[in-house]
């Protein structure tokens, strides 16, 4: 029997460890010489406070729904998948190979065919370091940290050596052929006559985004391999006994995670940057890792997580715009809420375990 | 290439492994007393910043040094704090170490000297400077012998001679010492140690914070040694190389040693060379970056000899029968 | 010392003294007001069933735990034993059931290890060697200094844990079941050591549960039961049954209500089946066995003579060499179906030895335990989801069938106890209406209630016409439920004999290898 109810396990411990990392982040911008409550003002305006703010905040929530969802499901099987970053880059190449290579006729096909291409870039990816992991028992964590560094050196060889166009200084692709331009999210409302900033990079990828959340919830709570995915997750001896083959759910799951990884590319490659730039990921791949405890590992609790951390993203451009508050502050942020849900849960857990215990002991 | 283009090569091999050499073994302590370390990068970075701010505005080097020692043991006291103390996951904590690092050094770079998070250039007594070994000059004419004396071997910065001493010492300190016994015993089978009367908190918090110095001394040298001010994330991955090179070195101190030579040896290759040509094949500079990890892979998978790493690594003690 | 008044002996104080030891975790009181005097120089054993508390109280004594209420004396002087440190400071020496030694260490650095004589290995390790020679010509502790202890068998290790003591100048010394892992012969081995510390003037604790152990070693026994301490007796003014009595506290052999076998068809058919761990240790060494449609058939063994690799075998986790039929039809015993997927498609139900860590996930919930192993199930599917609802339903039904309580199939396995844990596993394998149906160990921490409710339910399955293998160290069980025995020792069976025709004593004796020729030379 757990000693705190599932109410506090899944909504007030996230709560406190939020509280805490907003806390400690409050003294770092004192002790920087500034008014934290301003600058959360600064934030809260800059990244809810307009339809332009929304446009940006939910096209990094786009970004990280991706990359919980991938953490999220490999933790399910107790994989630690640390290398979402170089899957995600992954999938930014083959997004830009199917949209620069291919003429497409119409959008709609074009993102069909390059979010199948994304996740296959992506679940390639991560299918040798779980092909190590099941088959040598080599250690998954290190091995896709290995892997978003390989990643990193192989896109850059191919984008500079091989996509880079003629004369082009910066390292990056040629821009994508107008029909695989995807719509904004302003475009989209734009058609139902609700007015919404047209030029930020919130897509349809969103929608794309929340589709992979209720094909995860299925995939993990209603299906066979979900079961099996969770039932290798708990007990890997137990799964042995169910007849569940270990280096199967090993890869399969590692490369749905992957998979999910890659896809983020069709946002931010597709959807915002229209072209494949080196270093686009730009550290999504971890928030992931923030974004998956946070959440609990459910969809629902991934889609509230990557918009929490959206809005700092967001909140922490406008920060830095207006203010002399750096953006950084976002990465101190994300590095407490990690830490203070991933690595210091004890902490936080066993005052409230006992605070429930006494409640429960009067009652 | 001629025999003076070697030299210079391994010279400058031996400087880029030195912060290598000095995270790959504070990696070796943490991970042999059975508390994974991903936070090196993180560690180093701080010191880093935290050595080149203190170097600057003090203008001594030393001051600086242990500046940069002291920013990295606070964020190994977090380390201890999450992954000792209340038993949460070593490797989240490593990720959020890194990110904290990241974070904050550009925060309060920015805040206390408005250079885009760098620090100022540094110069003078706020570096460490170049150390010429005793008859560098003198034996420099002795035919191929001597330019390895003079050029390779003299002239490094304190800190590169200090990194070398690290191996010896802490082979000594692991095999030869009553402390290396039963740290190695903590990252084995932490009951054994429990069992016979010793704390095997106190054991992984002495590992941690041997780790946070030698971090210290790693990032520090990036920041006053290698370079002459400190650069947002001036550590570029190094932590992640000297982590590759722990288990390329199976977790031993003269391994060590090798392996982070070798990776040295493969960043200045490919700084000095844009692409490698082999005759057969050309090997692009990228590929040269990725090699430590692709050889990682390799030594991980087990083709090449396999790496066991501590038994224990990665699991909090939880005292039972 | 003043404390040695009224003119007795120094010899007279007892070596350890506990009075009035309590101990609980949460709800359970493990240790109740627990009062023992163990003598200088005698060998002093705790016999008492599984979770009787036995290992608790050892490991107050060892620092492990701090008791709620009591004291402890030492040689007649009150000790606080705050951590393992003051345990050893106070000449206590503890050889685990499970051993506390580095793999890759040496023996001689696993015996210097927290006994090291200063900052510098190279003295310690060189004055433990010699002392390490002392004390193998002193006791027949014989073990290479220099071996890694991965590279020792482990009565070899366990050895290397009584030297790791006596380095430490321990005067008591515990054994926390110490032959659970050894051979026959290396426990005698064992016990001719014991003997020759007792003559040396050392105290030892054996905790056990074998009555044979108690009888042939100890001078004084102390039963234990539930937590308390029922018995303090001189071991030769008592007998195995007394003690038997005492330890359970009824005078009960569980007899079944069963009739008569009516075996037909051979189901089960092994030949020459042998198991190499991935150790290279030969765990089975060419078995052949058969199981009959409506018969049981129980292994009886000591625990680790290889009838867990039997039943993995048997139950696709492990890979095999030999030839196994069932229903006449080979099983595979290496190749793709040779998981436990296909075995279920062979009609073969699997019990585990271990509910805990194989049959359940603790975590599910009850209903998703129902589904678990057999989730390939059409029944369970619809589409390409899997049908919960259809799935809640019939567990309900089984949790009907199989009275589990709380009769709730959304609470988690874990929040369940072992007795209705097991009529889960039992209720999700026996309704497959296996061929055959393998059990291992199908009442290990099952309150009595459950247990004759078990038994039942395996009877019924055999009066079905199924076959069933019926794996158990608990010898009682095997006597009262199987129709033919079988005995395990060392990988190979020592023979077979009808439960009417046979008893404890000979059973056991053959469970020790003694009815082969050249045991010791097979322990060895």
């Amino acid at each position: 029997m757990s000693a705190i109810p599932r109410w506090a396990d899944i909504v007030l411990i996230p709560l406190i460890n939020l509280f805490l990392a907003f806390l400690i982040s409050g003294l770092v911008i004192l002790a920087i010489g500034e008014d934290p409550i301003a600058a959360l003002k600064v934030m809260i305006d800059g990244a809810l406070g307009s339809s332009y703010g929304w446009g940006y905040t939910l096209y990094y929530t786009t970004n990280f729904i991706f990359t919980g969802l991938a953490v999220a499901v490999a933790f399910h099987a107790s994989l630690f998948n640390i290398g979402g970053e170089g899957q995600a880059a992954m999938g930014g190449l083959g997004v830009a190979l199917i949209c620069l290579f291919i003429p497409w006729p119409h959008w709609t096909i074009a993102l069909v065919a390059a979010t199948l291409a994304a996740a296959a870039f992506g679940a390639f990816w991560a299918s040798i370091p779980a092909y190590l992991q099941a088959k040598r028992g080599s250690h998954i964590v290190i091995t896709t940290i290995m892997f978003n560094f390989i990643a990193a050196a192989l896109l850059n060889y191919v984008i500079v050596n091989n996509l880079r166009p003629k004369g082009a200084m910066d390292p990056a692709t040629a821009k994508f052929p107008e029909p695989t331009h995807l719509p904004s999210l302003g475009d989209m409302l734009g058609t139902f006559g609700i007015p919404f900033s047209k030029g930020t990079p919130a897509n349809v990828t969103l929608l794309v985004a929340l589709a992979a959340c209720v094909f995860v919830y299925f995939l993990i709570w209603r299906t066979k391999l979900g079961f099996q995915i969770r039932a290798f997750g708990k007990s890997q001896p137990a799964a042995v006994y169910a007849g569940i083959n270990p280096v199967k759910i090993t890869i399969i799951c590692m490369m749905i995670s992957g998979g999910l990884a890659g896809m983020m590319a069709i946002n931010n490659v597709m959807g915002e940057a229209e072209r494949l730039i080196l270093g686009s990921v730009e550290g999504a791949g971890f928030i992931g890792i923030a974004v998956a405890l946070m959440g609990r590992s459910h969809p629902i609790g991934i889609v509230l997580a990557a918009l929490l951390f959206g809005f700092l993203a967001q909140g922490g451009a406008e920060l830095s715009l207006w203010t002399s508050v750096p953006r950084e502050l976002v990465t101190v942020i994300q590095a407490l809420v990690i830490l203070f849900t991933g690595a210091l849960d004890g902490m936080v857990r066993a005052p409230v375990e006992r605070v429930f215990l006494a409640l429960r002991r009067e009652a | 290439m001629d025999y003076f283009t070697i030299l210079q090569i391994v010279d400058s091999a031996l400087r880029l492994a030195t912060p290598l050499l000095f995270a790959c073994l504070a990696g070796l302590f943490s991970e042999r007393a059975g508390i994974f370390d991903i936070g090196l990068e993180g560690k180093m970075l701080g010191a880093a910043f935290f050595s080149a701010a203190t170097a600057f505005a003090t203008g001594s080097v030393w001051l600086g040094l242990l500046a940069g020692i002291g920013a990295s043991l606070a964020l190994s006291a977090i380390h201890g704090l999450a992954s000792i103390t209340f038993r949460g996951n070593q490797l989240i904590s490593g990720v959020a170490i890194n990110f904290l690092a990241s974070g904050l050094t550009v925060l309060i770079g920015l805040s206390w000297f408005k250079l885009g998070g760098q620090t100022p250039a540094l110069s003078g007594a706020a570096r460490f400077s170049g150390v010429d070994l005793p008859f560098a000059e003198a034996l420099s004419g002795v035919p191929l012998i001597g330019p390895i004396y003079s050029e390779v071997l003299s002239g490094h910065t304190i800190l590169v001679y200090v990194a070398l001493l690290c191996v010896p010492l802490s082979w000594y300190v692991l095999y030869r010492t009553r402390f290396g016994l039963r740290l190695r015993a903590v990252g084995e089978n932490p009951a054994a140690v429990d069992t016979a009367g010793i704390s095997v908190i106190g054991l992984r918090y002495s590992a941690i914070l041997i780790a946070g110095v030698l971090c210290g001394l790693a990032g520090a040298y990036l920041a006053t040694g290698l370079g002459a001010s400190f650069v947002r994330e001036m550590t570029a991955g190094r932590g992640f190389i000297a982590l590759a090179a722990l288990i390329f070195a199976k977790w031993r101190p003269w391994y060590a040693l090798y392996a982070t030579f070798l990776f040295g040896l493969l960043e200045a290759v490919s700084n000095r060379y844009p692409s490698v040509d082999l005759g057969f094949v050309t090997l692009p500079s990228q590929f040269m970056q990725a090699l430590p990890y692709i050889l990682t892979v390799v030594i991980l998978a087990g083709f090449v000899g396999k790496a066991i790493p501590p038994r224990a690594g990665g699991q909090p003690y939880v005292k039972e029968r | 010392m003043t404390m040695e008044t009224g003119g007795q002996p120094s010899t007279a104080a007892p070596a350890i003294e506990l009075k009035g030891i309590s101990k609980s975790f949460g709800p359970v009181q493990a240790n109740k007001d627990i009062s023992i005097r163990v003598m200088p120089g005698t060998i002093h054993g705790i016999i008492g069933e599984n979770g009787a508390g036995k290992s608790t109280l050892m490991s107050i004594l060892y620092g492990f735990y701090k008791a709620d209420k009591g004291e402890i004396f030492i040689s007649g002087q009150k000790t606080t034993i705050p951590d393992s440190q003051a345990a050893i400071a106070a000449g206590i020496g503890m050889v685990f059931q499970h051993f506390k030694l580095v793999e890759n260490f040496t023996v001689l650095e696993n015996v210097v290890l927290g006994a090291e004589d200063g900052a510098f290995l190279g003295p310690s390790l060189a004055k433990a060697r010699s002392e390490l020679t002392e004390l193998a010509r002193e006791y027949e502790l014989n073990v290479d200094p220099d071996a890694l202890i991965e590279e020792i068998g482990v009565g070899m290790q366990q050895r290397v844990e009584i030297l790791k003591a006596l380095y430490r100048q321990a005067d008591i010394l515990i054994l926390d079941e110490p032959t659970g892992v050894l051979t026959p012969a290396e426990a005698d081995h064992l016990f001719r050591i014991l003997d020759g510390l007792k003559a040396q003037g050392k105290t030892i604790i054996l905790i056990t549960h074998k009555l044979r152990e108690i009888m042939e070693v100890t001078d004084t026994v102390s039963v234990m039961r539930r937590g308390e301490m029922t018995a303090t007796v001189k071991t030769k003014d008592t007998s195995p049954t007394e003690l038997a009595e005492l330890m359970v506290g009824r005078k009960v052999l569980l007899r079944v209500d069963k009739k008569p076998a009516k075996p037909g068809e051979t189901v089960l058919d092994v030949q020459n089946l042998s198991v190499t761990d991935d150790k290279g240790v030969e765990r089975l060494k060419g078995v052949s066995l058969n199981v009959r449609a409506g018969e049981i058939l129980g292994i009886a063994g000591v625990a680790g003579n290889g009838q867990s690799e039997l039943l993995e075998v048997l139950g696709g986790i492990q890979t095999a060499t030999g030839s196994v039929t069932v229903n006449g039809q080979p099983l595979d015993l290496t190749g793709k179906l040779s998981d436990a997927k296909s075995r279920r498609a062979r009609g073969i139900a699997h019990v585990p030895e271990d509910r805990q860590r194989e049959g359940l996930i603790m975590d599910f919930k009850a209903w998703e335990n129902t589904a678990f192993g057999y989730h390939d199930d059409p029944a369970y599917q619809s589409g390409i989801l899997m049908n919960n609802h259809a799935i809640r339903e019939d567990t309900e039904g089984k949790i009907e069938r199989f009275d589990v309580r709380p009769a709730d199939c959304h609470l988690a396995a874990k929040s369940f106890s072992g007795g209705n844990q097991q009529k889960i596993v039992l209720a999700r394998e026996i309704e497959r209406n296996p061929d055959l149906l393998l059990v291992g160990q199908p009442t290990r921490g099952v309150d009595i209630g459950a247990i004759e409710f078990i038994h039942q339910r395996i009877v019924e399955l055999r009066d079905q016409g199924k076959a069933i293998l019926l794996v158990s160290v608990e010898l009682e069980e095997i006597l009262s439920l199987s129709d033919r025995i079988a005995v395990i020792f060392d990988g190979k069976l020592m023979g077979e004999r009808m439960p009417n025709a046979t008893d404890e004593k000979e059973l056991g004796l053959m469970m020790a290898g003694m009815s082969g020729a050249n045991s010791e030379e097979v322990a060895l």
